[in-house]
């Protein structure tokens, strides 16, 4: 990752990149809605910062002046192109539906929405139960564990192998490409080699599935018309791309730093065991207060939002970690309450573009917590261990020693 | 008490489902019913959580 220019003013030379806003965006957030609630950068590319509930709800719905076509936080090059040169079917519509406007938008996220339902979801509960438990057999007779790491990360990537009907043998590899578009994607080098991996991966599966077609969701969307023909390879290929990049760092971020919760909060640890029937509650509590997803949209046309000049082009980061931290719309914000009854978070976005994988994510979350509690007694933070959070699109810890 | 589920606003966060099965149904596209005519007395305050925790504000109280 190249080295950032520490920043000074936060208002008007923002980086998400930046140390302090990778540990701890809390009072960065806090300092900017009393004086300047939608901050600016040039650093990179002219994008704007709003850090308001109100503010990031309204622009998530106004998809005509803020376009989903550069999703990305991060923008790889200047052009904010993505630097990725590769031989195979067109991507020139990216990644949709989350880099689609309507009607690409529309009709891509419907192809994906039925295999997360929540009944779907109900019946991949089983094999993330079963994931989580032999993971825990491989270190919960120690003393210590890396939750994030040995635990937290190896979720979700093996639960999306699944569901694309692909190897889990490959989940190591899948978690280095995810990693290096998401947290990586800084370093020109990196980015292509997670972008080109990944593609290059799928091109191939979706050639072997055209001829041994699975119950799988490649199988289906390369079975899939639309208006009497079949999927375009550039889309499907977009579409299977997206949701393991998506469905990946996201909820093991969840995961992560929910254990980092209770890892320095005792009193939450204890309550949890005490009250198994809070959990469902309590899911939706940590993700509100550690929202691991930023997203990014594109200026449409010169536009004035709350007094700020956004020019054709810019970028606006849709900051749903700090919407849920506005005192304005959640009492005491920065307090976790297990329990909290009023609870409008919007880590999975607002409006149209809202996660199609939020029933799984949540599932996830909600089964490994139960059964880390299950398995492994009081635990909390290894003392003079070093914890290693990562930033920008995507916040969660990736090193999180344990003691138990 | 009777509730309803404004189409147009509704994006699917399912959040009422989770709070109250026995109100509430989404389908596979995401798009979330109220099941019973009438929401039962004892069910009343499960219907306001749901309300307040719609992130779209998607859920109205049609009458007390
Ligand atoms: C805790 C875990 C997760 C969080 C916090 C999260 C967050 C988000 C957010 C904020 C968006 C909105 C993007 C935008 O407004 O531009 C989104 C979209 C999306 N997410 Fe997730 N996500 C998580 C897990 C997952 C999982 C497990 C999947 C599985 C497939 C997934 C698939 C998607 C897809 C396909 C979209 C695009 C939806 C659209 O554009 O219509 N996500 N996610
Ligand atoms: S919580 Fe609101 S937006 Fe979500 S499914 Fe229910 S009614 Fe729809």
């Amino acid at each position: 990752m190249t080295d950032t220019v520490p920043v000074i003013d936060w208002a008007s030379d923002f980086d998400v990149l930046d140390p302090r806003y990778i540990t701890d965006p809390f009072s960065i957030w806090d300092d900017l809605r009393t004086t300047c609630p939608i901050a600016h950068t040039d650093r990179r590319i002219s994008s704007w910062l709003p850090t308001r509930y109100e503010d990031v709800t309204a622009i998530a719905h106004d998809i005509a002046h803020f376009s989903s076509l550069r999703v990305a936080v991060i923008p790889g090059g200047e052009d904010d192109e993505p630097p990725v040169d590769f031989e195979g079917p067109n991507l020139e519509y990216g990644l949709p539906p989350i880099s689609a406007d309507p009607p690409l938008h529309t009709w891509t996220r419907r192809l994906l929405l039925p295999w997360f339902s929540h009944r779907r979801v109900d019946g991949y509960v089983p094999m993330t139960r079963d994931l989580c438990r032999g993971l825990l057999d491989g270190f919960a007779e120690g003393a210590h564990a890396d939750a994030a790491a040995g635990y937290a990360q190896q979720i979700p990537v093996r639960v999306i192998a699944h569901i694309l009907g692909v190897s889990t043998d490959m989940s190591d590899t899948f978690t280095m490409w995810v990693r290096d578009i998401l947290e990586f994607a800084d370093d020109p080098e990196r980015r292509q080699r997670g972008a080109e991996g990944l593609l290059m991966y799928f091109v191939e599966q979706l050639e072997y599935r055209r001829h041994n077609p699975g119950p799988d969701l490649l199988s289906e969307l390369l079975g899939e018309e639309v208006d009497g023909k079949p999927i375009d390879d550039g889309i499907i290929l977009g579409i299977a791309a997206l949701v393991l990049i998506a469905g990946v760092d996201t909820t093991w971020s969840a995961i992560g730093s929910s254990i980092w919760h209770l890892a320095t909060h005792p009193e939450d640890q204890q309550r949890l065991r005490d009250e198994p029937g809070l959990m469902a509650l309590a899911v939706e509590e940590l993700l509100r207060a550690y929202s691991p997803v930023t997203m990014a949209r594109l200026v449409t046309e010169d536009v004035e939002y709350g007094g700020c000049p956004m020019k054709e082009g810019d970028k606006v980061l849709m900051n749903f970690p700090a919407a849920n931290r506005d005192p304005e719309a959640f009492e005491e914000p920065d307090v976790v309450r297990l329990d909290r009854a009023h609870n409008r978070h919007v880590a999975f976005g607002s409006g149209i573009h809202r996660c199609a994988g939020s029933n799984l994510a949540r599932m996830e979350l909600q089964v490994a917590l139960e059964e880390w509690l299950h398995r492994i007694p009081a635990f909390s933070l290894e003392q003079g261990k070093e914890i290693t959070w990562a930033g920008g699109q995507v916040r969660g810890p990736r090193i999180l020693p344990v003691v138990f | 008490m009777k509730i309803r589920v404004d189409p147009d606003k509704c994006q699917g966060h399912a959040r009422c489902y989770g709070l109250a099965p026995e109100l509430f149904d989404v389908d596979d596209y995401g798009q979330a019913s109220v099941i019973v005519d009438e929401v039962p007395t004892e069910l009343e305050d499960k219907a306001r959580l749901a309300v307040a925790n719609c992130p779209e504000y998607a859920i109205e109280i049609l009458s007390e």
